[in-house]
């Protein structure tokens, strides 16, 4: 670890301290309707689609709003896959995606995933890429970003209910948040040489006298909202890390920002409505510090390097000329420090770009990214989505601990009883549920043996990390697993509907329920929500309950992995 | 129903429980309880592993041995909790049952008439019987007395030996089965039949009977099952791993993980620690009507407290005697100590003593004055003597007023002011007269409770409100809420002003708690989240209320806070532990189960246990005795002192918390050189 890489994070901390205060307030007057200067578009809109934006919606209307609205986008993008190439905008005539890939596709995007099993510049046509993959980029971050708003509001009404609307949440945060903060990005994205057209590939000599072929295309708009609204679906395969998508370390930091931004202003959006600024600050923190735990962890792992590189004379030593550490699949011009960065925020938020590949990481390094999913997507999260897996965590914490003062347990004035406890834990539940199911299925079945890069630990984690991405819709693979066979484009597919439907659903009807109860003054002897204590408490029940459950699978992958490579064993 | 403290682990109840806990194996009563029915899934998966082992002839057997052993040790020991619990209420009902003996009553076949009265068994009489109780006899059943007055001894019930008045109209017409008429007789209309009186309520509500599982109760279940499933996930899971891995793991040792992992600690004692707490209610010899009742308690925001009986002692005292201009104190308090000499009130006793203790005036023997006694009437209002051609009042300011100047004399201005000044202070002035003359004050005052306002400190620490009801007028009840630390008054409160106020605060999103004993309070007890009923109240008041104070105490609701508090943080405690306890189990067992496969995994047995095998078993001895060792916690309660929720939440997560995170490191570690030692594993 170097001073410099410790500088480089610290100014990234900085930031996402600065912006929070600020970004909250305009997500606020983004939802509470205060903005009005695209009004005549938004009304536009409602007429077209013929809906009343007044109207205040049940959770289950609500609910149903959302999955009808993601279960036809999904099947729109699935038919357009697969008629790609009788559709305009295919220049080099791609043929149609495949029905298990179209669907793996579909679905991964819908559900803000944005795992990709194909090379974006060999399968899709720019129409796809702009038409489909961009509108879901939108879209599926605007879902995230409505349920969150929907629970925000149970906890800080009482209104029998009724949660918002969910088709005014889905159009004023795409067209008050996500389009034009995407549309400043893009712009500052290109400045920074992020290319932007719809040229035919272009053909480059190398320096060795080999022929290349050099991928173009309007990338730079797309990688705006795949930052912004979590997605983290790259234009290339290579992801972030391919020149033309994250060419200079201010895109890096840009890119990292842009992730961080909404769902960090989020927790002082919630902190407002629910009239408790002091706890919003409070969810940061939690936030932070399991944030700020992963970054120096991974950061310390990879700058350590691989002692068996060390032990054959390689120097691992960072100085002026030598970067040290585990420079292998990352990127020169990142180096360690951003790219440790990097890949602790992609897996925080539930983002899934990434700059570096994270299944060269050393096995620690690589345990990070796979444990910030596993806890939830909930350091910050995704948009939306890290918010409300927050708040049930938040609501847990207080059902186990909140007896302990002497009361039955209340979150922010609203008593939680069993109707509450039931959604909270099924939205608990599932994610493991899922996440273990797939991975033990796929361990020992031939199809899910079939597409293993490694063997040893080292293949059980990276099964473990295909299936915990999709099902935390965080879409960031950790490569090695060859994802395109019927297998896993279907078992992943699946896991990304799962991890995104089954669990926004429990927490719409937390929200439901929250709002029916009235709001009980807080006084001396309620629980505390804003204190240091709490925070600690919510790190700890967001451990306990998250590590715990994983602590046997990880044991026997990244764990055991470490410990070999101590001994002298890779995989 | 006398309050008997009994030792934690007394010997028939814990021979009983033992019988009982085996019982309790019935797989219909365990899947009452979600946690510990896995763990009887488990042991009974065990055994059948260990059966067929044994049926194959091999013979290392002993560890799979223990480990069944002590998974159905873990089941009969959350089993023994329940019924420790369950035992120390049962030993209370029988004594309760033994006063229900065969009773005899007089029923009469016209109410009207003592003698149409005729000898039936108590278990004959239905509701609206009319019954004779007279000197000897025991009330046959639950009723309303509607003729007579006598006193009777209510000690079954309420383990007070003073005996009560009993009498028709009014509030104190309530009588109850199996207490015993002392004096006098009662005519009694029989409000309950067989099997729905008071005392069959409460047997059943000792016994824990008729308990139902509180809504925190069902919610914690739900966390607790929810747990069991997650951790049912990553332990079933773990098998298609670890063969992934190149070693499949014996069903034993899978067995021995889940329920190491699974809440078993809390699943074990939840419904012991729910019990006890009832049983805490009965030994400060309240009724619970139902568990929700106690848990309420412990939500309670806001407090409605009488003033009379739980501020203020009973009665106001006279404190000081207040001359007028030319007249000698110690001849106002002669006068005033004449005119009260036939007064019983506690208000005139405490003027005659006061003469008596200030000024030296001995009480005077009244039948030797010849004197006549004018006693207070609510037209008149005031009271006094006259004797030797002396007339000597004492009474409100106005009455006092109308008599003087009847008597063709004024009020002297000096009097006025100080009748001004008492009442501002909040104090009641008795101003005496004699003839056309007015000679003085006596200031009464009430007076508040000795501790009293310490106690209303530490609630208010606690968060919650105060308020004082009194039917005084606003500035007397200012002066007394000042006094006694409340936070809030309800001055001149009638019925209906109660019930607007708790209307009022439960709108506010606020529990009210409150006690009651007349019939006029029914309505607003059936309002109260927290209703206290006094035994000694109408049954109106008793039906209304969820729980009842056999020692009619009002002071008692904050205690009855306290107690609900109790039981939610020892539910919280257990909870937090049992949790936490999962980090030192799995750091026991996980290393232990891939030693085989993978011997790096070493480097995770932090305790150093001695040996794969040795591991397991320590985790799971561990885990069924921590079971048994939290019992007398569970009935007892954990010690808590009032203080605000910050303070006790930071001082129950060390203990609790991480406690529970280390005790298990220690007792895991333990566990392992005993086992090693004695070469069990």
């Amino acid at each position: 670890m170097t001073p410099n890489g410790w500088l480089q994070i610290l100014v990234f901390w900085a930031a996402v301290l600065l912006v929070t205060k600020p970004m909250g307030l305009y997500i606020l007057r983004v939802y509470d309707g205060s903005l009005r200067w695209l009004g005549p578009v938004e009304r536009a809109i409602y007429r077209w689609c013929g809906v009343d934006p007044a109207e205040d919606q049940h959770w289950t209307r609500y609910a149903a709003g959302l999955l009808v609205f993601s279960a036809a986008s999904m099947l729109a993008t699935y038919v357009a896959l697969r008629l790609q190439a009788h559709l305009p905008l295919n220049p080099f005539h791609r043929v149609a995606v495949t029905d298990r890939q179209a669907f793996e596709t579909a679905a991964s995007f819908t559900t803000n995933t944005n795992w990709q099993s194909y090379s974006g510049e060999t399968v899709m046509s720019y129409l796809s890429q702009m038409m489909q993959l961009a509108f879901h980029n939108f879209t599926s971050a605007a879902s995230g970003m409505a349920a969150a708003m929907a629970l925000a509001r149970g906890l800080s009404r009482r209104s029998a209910g009724r949660i918002g609307n969910v088709w005014t949440d889905l159009v004023r945060g795409t067209l008050y948040l996500f389009l034009p903060f995407s549309f400043v990005l893009a712009l500052l994205f290109v400045q920074q040489g992020v290319i932007q057209n719809f040229h035919p590939y272009v053909t480059a000599t190398t320096l060795e006298g080999a022929k290349q072929v050099l991928a173009m295309g309007p990338v730079a708009s797309q990688e705006a909202i795949k930052q912004l609204g979590t997605n983290g679906g790259g234009f290339f395969n290579a992801n972030a890390a391919h020149p033309f998508e994250n060419p200079t370390p201010w895109t890096n930091l840009l890119s990292m920002l842009a992730i961080f931004l909404v769902p960090a202003g989020l927790t002082y959006t919630f902190g407002r409505m629910v009239k408790n600024q002091k706890h919003g600050w409070a969810l940061w923190a939690a936030m932070f510090v399991l944030f700020a735990a992963g970054v120096t962890t991974a950061y310390w792992a990879e700058a350590r390097g691989n002692p068996i590189h060390a032990a054959r004379g390689v120097n691992v030593v960072a100085s002026a000329g030598n970067p040290g550490g585990n420079m292998e699949g990352k990127e020169v011009r990142f180096g360690i420090a951003n790219s440790a960065l990097y890949a602790t925020v992609t897996t925080d938020a539930s983002c899934g770009a990434v700059n570096a590949m994270h299944d060269s990481f050393t096995p620690l390094g690589g345990l990070v990214p796979l444990v910030n999913i596993q806890l939830g997507e909930l350091i910050f999260g995704g948009v939306g989505s890290g918010l409300y897996g927050m708040l049930v965590m938040a609501v847990l914490t207080v059902f186990i601990a909140g007896l302990m003062v002497g009361r039955t347990p209340e979150y922010l004035g609203k008593k939680i009883q069993s109707r509450e406890v039931r959604m909270a834990m099924l939205y608990v539940l599932i994610f493991p549920a899922v996440i273990l199911l797939f991975t033990a299925v796929s361990a020992v079945l031939p199809a899910g043996l079939k597409g293993l890069g490694n063997g040893g630990p080292h293949g059980l984690s990276e099964i473990l990390y295909a299936f915990t991405s999709v099902t935390g819709n965080n879409g960031s693979a950790f490569a090695g697993l060859t994802g395109t066979t019927y297998y896993y484009n279907t078992m992943l597919g699946l896991g990304t509907l799962f991890g995104r439907f089954a669990m926004m659903v429990p927490a719409l009807a937390l929200a439901g329920f929250l709002s029916e109860r009235r709001i009980v003054p807080a006084s001396a002897g309620t629980f505390p929500v804003t204190s240091p204590l709490f925070v600690a408490l919510l790190i700890g029940v967001i451990l306990i309950v998250g590590a715990l459950t994983f602590f046997p699978a990880l044991s026997l992958g990244p764990v055991v992995e470490h410990l070999l490579m101590g001994a002298g064993r890779l995989f | 129903m006398a309050p008997v403290k009994r030792p934690l682990f007394d010997p028939p109840i814990v021979r009983r429980a033992v019988r009982d806990s085996l019982r309790k194996l019935d797989p219909r009563h365990m899947v009452r309880n979600p946690v510990m029915f896995v763990v009887l899934v488990g042991s009974v998966l065990t055994t059948l592993v260990l059966v067929r082992d044994v049926a194959e002839g091999r013979t290392a057997i002993g560890f799979t041995l223990q480990i069944a052993l002590w998974l159905w040790f873990t089941v009969v020991f959350a089993n023994f909790a329940e019924a420790m619990a369950e035992g120390r209420g049962k030993a209370q009902a029988d004594t309760l049952r033994r006063s229900r003996s065969q009773t005899l009553a007089k029923r009469l076949r016209d109410a009207g008439d003592r003698g149409s009265a005729q000898t039936v068994g108590a278990a004959e009489l239905r509701r609206g019987d009319v019954v004779l109780c007279e000197p000897g006899d025991l009330v046959p059943g639950d009723g309303e007395v509607i003729e007579g007055v006598a006193s009777v001894d209510e000690s079954a019930i309420t383990g007070e030996s003073a005996p009560v008045i009993r009498e028709s109209g009014g509030d104190r017409s309530a009588v109850t089965g199996g207490t015993r008429v002392l004096s006098d007789w009662l005519v009694v209309r029989i409000t309950a039949n067989p099997g729905e009186t008071f005392l069959d309520r409460m047997i059943g509500l000792v016994e824990g009977a008729k308990r139902q599982k509180t809504p925190n109760e069902i919610a914690l279940i739900i966390l607790l099952s929810g747990l069991t499933i997650v951790f049912l996930l990553a332990v079933v899971t773990l098998q298609p791993f670890a063969i992934y891995s190149g070693g499949a793991v014996s069903i034993p040792i899978l067995v021995a993980l889940l329920v190491c992992l699974i809440p078993t600690t809390i699943g074990g004692l939840l419904s012991a620690i729910g019990i006890a707490g009832m049983d805490r209610m009965i030994q400060h010899n309240v009724i619970a009507m139902s568990g929700r009742a106690v848990e309420a308690a412990g939500d309670v925001d806001t407090l409605l407290l009488d003033k009379t009986g739980t501020i203020t002692l009973g009665n106001r005292q006279a404190v000081a005697f207040i001359p007028g201009e030319g007249v000698a104190a110690p001849a106002l308090a002669d006068a005033a100590q004449l005119a009260s000499l036939a007064d019983e009130t506690p208000e005139g006793r405490s003027i005659v003593v006061l003469a008596k203790s200030g000024y030296g005036l001995r009480e005077r023997e009244i039948t030797g004055l010849g004197a006549s006694f004018i006693p207070f009437s609510a037209q008149t209002r005031l009271s006094g003597v006259n004797f030797d051609g002396r007339r000597i009042r004492k009474g409100a300011s106005d009455a006092i007023e109308a008599f003087v100047s009847e008597q063709g004399g004024s009020t002297p201005p000096g009097i006025r002011a100080s009748v001004e000044a008492i009442a501002r202070e909040g104090g009641t002035p008795l101003v005496v007269a004699e003839g056309a003359r007015a000679l003085g004050v006596i200031h009464l005052k009430d007076i508040v409770k000795g501790g009293i306002r310490e106690r209303f400190a530490e609630l208010r620490r606690m968060g919650i409100k105060t308020v004082m009801i009194t039917g005084d007028n606003p500035l007397t009840a200012a002066a007394v809420a000042a006094e006694a630390g409340v936070d809030d008054f309800l001055a001149q409160a009638r019925p209906e002003d109660k019930m607007a106020l708790i209307k009022r605060e439960q709108a506010g999103g606020r529990l009210v708690a409150m006690t009651g004993d007349g019939t006029n309070d029914a309505p607003a007890l059936a309002q109260a989240d927290v209703a206290v009923a006094m035994n000694t109240g109408t049954q109106a008041a008793k039906e209304a209320g969820n729980l009842i104070d056999l020692d009619s105490n009002p002071t008692k609701l904050i205690e009855v806070v306290e107690i609900g508090k109790q039981l939610l943080i020892t539910r919280g405690a257990l909870t937090t532990f049992s949790i936490a306890n999962d980090v030192a189990k799995y750091f026991a067992i996980i290393p232990a189960m891939f030693l085989a496969t993978y011997p790096a995994l070493q480097a995770l047995n932090v305790m150093r246990l001695h040996s794969a095998q040795s591991a397991i078993l320590s985790a799971v001895v561990f885990n069924a005795l921590i079971i048994v060792a939290l019992i007398p916690l569970a009935l007892r309660g954990v010690r808590w002192r009032p203080a605000p929720a910050a303070v006790i939440l930071r001082r129950n997560l060390w203990l609790y918390g991480v406690g529970g995170i280390l005790i298990p490191f220690a007792g895991i570690k333990l566990l392992d050189v005993l086992i090693t030692f004695l070469h069990l594993a």
